[in-house]
């Protein structure tokens, strides 16, 4: 047997390769990334981005009714924006199985919030499985295929950024082509209407009763939920990451009770364990759920006294919260300064962001690589709250706050994001007759989650040529009749435009484009060149926020600025924030 | 064999995941379990990044933590202060003398550790410092300074050179397995 040391996310794929999946549908966000893009180098799956989460579930869930294995894949803030379809695909059921994966950020590596997933499986009443490790990964991808079907339910696969993005090894074992099942129309499973919701709700109930004797037995024996008894004054019931810190802290020490499905949770398993065991210990991140659901079974368990609500886990946090052991090492005794990611050198977004500095706007922010301009020096954002938020918050903004705030008022939102939510916010702005200046920074990729094509590049996933969508026609049909472009390295221009928009009293679409700078078909100029005769060592060219220019000290003593030739692209962009013309073009 | 730790550690975008890479595919091929953690997403965008080699019998938590790790590879002077109590006493150091100065010290808001390498050299760690970047351009590019890094590392590892090479000789692309190789050279004999 082939054994391979891969990231969770490739095990992943390799698992609904293995189980003969068909179609996969899903929106990029990480740590959930590399999964459908390791899936679309299988020839045999069907495989796309979808423009939302929304979109990608429901096209899963079509599939699946169409008789198909079918997937999609998410961060856990996409399940939000996908409730909708789960909570009734989950009272429908399945006809093809149906899996959702869904990646939890604790510690918010690349997250606006932490929020736990299993909440979403509890309350669809959608059963959850929940690996540890790659291996597993594979192996509860295609189980729970098996399950699927079997329960008639689609399944979740809850992913964290340690099990996503850890490699470790898995077994390679062939795909087991399953193909296309017939479909009957069947119109009281699968039309939700109130008279054929109330039964299907009933079947929901007792599915998640067969689902927990499930839990309780048979996934003991297939390995999903697992008892390993050492020494028994301590029981440690945990999950996923959980676990393997848990188990790295303690070794044999301590009992485990391993949950590899984390919705329903097991009943008799929970308190057979904790009769054989001295003290129950839960240790999960983020919520106190595997622990509520202990107490409501009677049974005195210790957790969220001794662990934290936030953040992420390690040994370290095992060890510090239950045995004496402290880490002995040594360190740097001055202040260490930060190094918050920033935009790169050569990067678009920073020439619009530049361009908008020293207006006196109120910019209401969305989320991509451009939420990085709401940091010093560039500061250029009031507001980020979700994708898509930017179009219909400025909108709320401006209602409120009337006509003279909405020429000062602007949003920015990424291409990609504009795609996966914005569209509804412009449609609300024309139709409620609002006047708001929505900036799109058309990129043409979608930058902040590591490179993927999306409706508006017009590449698919495989990278084949495909129509896009034309953003000034669209912003047009749905009633902005202001529509401009601009290059965002052509600065005053872009002014230019940005404030004869505002000062309009309709509404305005400004699309600043120009391709981002780390695609591969971007041509980048020679470094620019700094004239020392000319730099005054004024620091204004620093406030562009360019990770490739500082400032060093020179054998006359003064300082001036210095290009890093290694990261410099020749944008420009600097140049023009230098009154002095001490920055030129380089040859 | 108790688990080993080894941290990588530096600047977004750096190259440190193809470091990671070949040494899990060569202690694999050593027979171990091995876990890797990686950093994707936002801090490739210029932030401080780390990734995370442990192998051994068997190998639980991705994770390393304060204390635990044998070897630190460190592609930045700064990140060498900043990941320092990652290693355990004694443990080995293995960092680039090269220097990118962080957002905040751009903007004059906090200054850049004044001889950082000097500084950690008296501490109870064994350090091996070197022009990373400098050799990697001796080498043919300075895209290689990971694979000039993974060399100086290898002295420290008690794994056959020439398995490394083979490895390398697998893994980069074929145009540049000459290149690679000669950084890798360099680095092992700094
Ligand atoms: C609901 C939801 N899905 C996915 C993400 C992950 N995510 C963050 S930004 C982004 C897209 C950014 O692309 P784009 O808008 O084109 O801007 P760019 O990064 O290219 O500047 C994605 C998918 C998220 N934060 N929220």
């Amino acid at each position: 047997m082939k054994k391979a040391l891969i990231l969770g996310n490739e095990a992943v794929a390799r698992g609904l390769w293995e189980a003969g999946v068909n179609v996969v549908s899903s929106y990029p966000g990480t740590p959930s990334t590399e999964i459908t893009e390791f899936v679309s180098k299988y020839d045999d799956i069907y495989s796309e981005w979808a423009p939302n989460e929304k979109v990608a579930f429901e096209v899963a869930f079509g599939a699946a009714t169409g008789g198909a294995r079918s997937f999609c894949a998410m961060k856990h803030v996409g399940l939000n924006v996908a409730a909708d379809p789960l909570y009734t695909a989950s009272y429908i059921g399945v006809n093809g199985g149906m899996v959702c994966a869904v990646a939890d950020d604790p510690g918010m590596h690349s997250s606006q919030n932490e929020q736990d997933s299993r909440h979403h499986a509890i309350a669809s009443k959608t059963p959850m499985l929940e690996p540890s490790d790659s291996a597993e990964c594979c192996a509860f991808a295609k189980i729970a295929f098996d399950l699927s079907e079997r329960f008639n339910t689609p399944f979740l696969l809850r992913l964290s950024t340690r099990v996503s993005h850890a490699r470790s090894l898995v077994e390679l074992c062939d795909r087991k082509e399953i193909g296309v099942k017939e479909y009957k129309k069947d119109v009281m499973k699968n039309v939700m209407m109130p008279a054929m919701a109330r039964g299907a709700h009933v079947r929901v109930e007792e599915r998640l009763l067969a689902l927990t004797d499930f839990a309780d037995g048979e996934a003991v024996l297939a390995g999903i939920n697992t008892v390993e008894y050492n020494e028994k004054k301590i029981g440690i019931i945990a999950a996923g990451t959980s676990f393997v810190y848990a188990r790295e802290a303690l070794g044999t020490k301590a009992s485990y009770l391993k949950l590899g499905m984390v919705n329903p949770l097991p009943v008799k398993l929970i308190k057979d364990f904790a009769k054989e065991v001295d003290e129950v210990i839960v240790v999960e991140e983020l919520d106190d759920i595997i622990e509520t659901h202990c107490i409501k079974l009677g049974i005195k368990v210790k957790g969220k006294e001794l662990f934290s609500r936030l953040g992420e886990f390690s040994q370290a946090t095992v060890k510090a919260a239950l045995t004496n052991e402290k880490a002995d090492f040594v360190s740097f005794d001055e202040d260490i300064p930060a190094r918050p990611p920033v935009l790169c050198a050569g990067c678009p977004h920073r020439g619009l962001y530049y361009a908008l500095k020293g207006m006196g706007l109120y910019v209401s922010g969305d989320i991509g690589c451009y939420t990085l301009g709401a940091q010093a020096p560039l500061s250029m954002m009031d507001s980020c709250v979700c994708m898509g938020a930017s179009v219909s918050g400025l909108h709320g903004f401006n209602v409120a706050r009337g006509s003279e705030q909405a020429k000062k008022s602007v949003a920015v939102i990424g291409d990609s994001t504009f795609i996966h939510s914005g569209i509804t916010g412009l449609i609300d702005i024309a139709y409620n007759k609002g006047f708001s200046t929505v900036i799109v920074l058309d990129n043409s990729i979608t930058g902040m989650t590591g490179h993927q094509n999306n409706p508006a590049n017009g590449l698919t996933i495989k990278g084949d040529p495909t129509v896009s969508v034309n953003l000034e026609a669209l912003a047009r049909a749905v009633g902005f009749n202001n529509v401009r472009v601009v290059d965002p390295f052509d600065i005053e221009v872009t002014k230019a435009t940005v404030k004869e928009e505002l000062a309009k009293e309709e509404p305005s679409l400004i699309i600043s484009r120009r391709p981002c700078a780390l695609l591969k078909t971007v041509r980048h100029s020679a470094p620019v060149v700094v004239d020392e005769e000319k730099c005054i060592g004024c620091k204004a060219c620093l406030n562009v926020g360019c990770p490739a220019l500082s400032q060093t000290k020179r054998e006359s003593g003064k300082y001036l600025a210095v290009i890093d030739k290694t990261q410099c692209v020749g944008c420009g962009v600097c140049a023009s924030a230098c009154k002095f013309d001490a920055i030129g073009k380089g040859e | 064999m108790s688990v080993k730790n080894i941290l990588i550690v530096g600047v977004g975008g750096q190259g440190t995941l193809l470091a990671s890479k070949l040494m899990g595919k060569c202690f694999v091929e050593e027979g171990y379990d091995v876990k890797v953690s990686e950093v994707h997403g936002m801090s490739q965008r210029g932030g401080s990044v780390v990734t995370y080699v442990r192998y051994g019998e068997k190998v639980y938590s991705p994770v390393i933590e304060k204390g635990e790790a044998d070897i630190i590879i460190s592609f930045e002077q700064l990140e060498s202060a900043r990941w320092l109590p990652y290693l355990k006493k004694g443990g080995v150091l293995i960092s680039s003398t090269q220097r990118i100065d962080p957002m905040p010290v751009i903007m004059g808001k906090a200054a850049y550790p004044e001889n950082i390498l000097a500084k950690i050299r008296e501490k109870d760690v064994k350090l091996v410092e070197l022009d990373a970047l400098d050799l990697a351009l001796s080498a043919g590019t300075a895209k290689c300074a990971n694979i000039v890094l993974l060399g100086a590392a290898v002295r420290f590892l008690g794994i056959d050179k020439d398995m490394w090479i083979d490895i390398i000789r697998s893994t980069v692309p074929p145009k540049t397995v000459e290149t690679n190789l000669k950084a890798f050279e360099l680095g092992y004999m700094a």
